[in-house]
């Protein structure tokens, strides 16, 4: 075994321990904190079948962005977490058997797996020779190229999430005191304040 | 030698611990979100698996579309979430009854 078979048991191991972490943690911040150990634990497994792009990309956009996103919820929500841990236990047979079923029905799946005859001649974009091209730029010859019009749409999917999201937690709150720059601006100095010459010893009267 | 049947059987188990996930942690939403990110993780390892081993990059291109499709989804759900939070007080699953389904 060489070292890459060593990392990739190491990796795999993690993510899978980390994974039964996230969905079995009492404390929902820890969880997300696992979450992070998972997806960085992918994204080594990304890099060890050659695909650092997306490695790094995993890394940016789950690590970086959504278990970010993940943790000012759990942080800013005032929940009970330990109410809705309370029906735990009850859930936990139903949820073994699900998961037991599941693993089953994957499983037969390796026994009959069968790679089809003209599998490699149906390729749409064989992976260029590591010498002539290196996997970022491949990839970005092949993704804006071919998958254009995709792209396009996935940056299209995005804005749409993002006015979403914006105009779901966006509220405009009449019971707080608020700063008005306009009337700020438009304030005159002539009436805003007066000038008033005091003499020693007298006062203002 | 690590092969794809390994990665495969990683993807597998932590799409299963992602179901798993779902059906425990029946009440709270937030973990029910993150079960779900578990699942299309698995989904991308099996995708990158087959590209690199069959040797065709198109495997990781669609990764990056699942990962936009992830972000999106994970943004508009805990949108939901904070909006029902701020309206009902809890973000109980059973109490989601707003709509009277």
């Amino acid at each position: 075994m060489g070292i890459a078979d060593y990392a990739f048991y190491a990796f795999a191991v993690v993510i899978l321990a980390a994974g039964v972490m996230v969905v079995t943690a009492r404390n929902p911040v820890h969880s997300v904190l696992w979450l992070i150990l998972s997806f960085l634990s992918a994204a080594g497994l990304f890099v060890l079948l050659g695909a650092e792009f997306i490695a790094m990309l995993t890394i940016i956009v789950y690590v970086g962005a959504v278990a970010v996103l993940f943790l000012f919820v759990v942080m800013m929500l005032d929940i009970d977490f330990a109410a809705l841990k309370a029906g735990m236990a009850r859930y936990l047979p139903v949820a073994a058997l699900v998961g037991l079923v599941m693993l089953m029905q994957l499983a037969l799946l390796f026994g009959a797996w069968v790679e089809a005859e003209g599998a490699p001649g149906l390729r749409q974009a064989v992976t260029p020779d590591l010498a002539e091209v290196h996997n970022t730029r491949a990839l970005g010859m092949i993704l804006y190229d071919q998958y254009f019009i995709l792209f396009q749409l996935s940056g299209l999917i995005l804005l749409v999430a993002m006015i979403g999201a914006i105009l779901l937690t966006l509220r405009h709150r009449t019971d707080i005191k608020r700063q008005n720059v306009m009337a700020q601006m438009q304030r005159d100095p002539a009436k805003a304040m007066e000038l008033k010459d005091v003499k020693p010893g007298q006062g203002l009267g | 030698m690590v092969g794809l049947e390994h990665y495969l059987t990683v993807a597998a188990a932590l799409f299963v611990i992602g179901i798993f996930g779902l059906f425990l942690n029946r009440k709270n939403i937030i973990v029910i979100l993150m079960s779900i990110e578990l699942m299309l993780l698995s989904v991308n390892i099996n995708l990158v698996a087959f590209s690199s081993f069959l040797g065709d990059l198109v495997g990781q291109v669609f990764t990056m579309f699942i990962l936009t499709v992830a972000a999106a989804e994970a943004a508009i759900g805990l949108a939901i979430i904070v909006c029902f939070f701020r309206n009902r007080g809890t973000i109980d699953v059973e109490d989601v009854n707003v709509m009277k389904g």
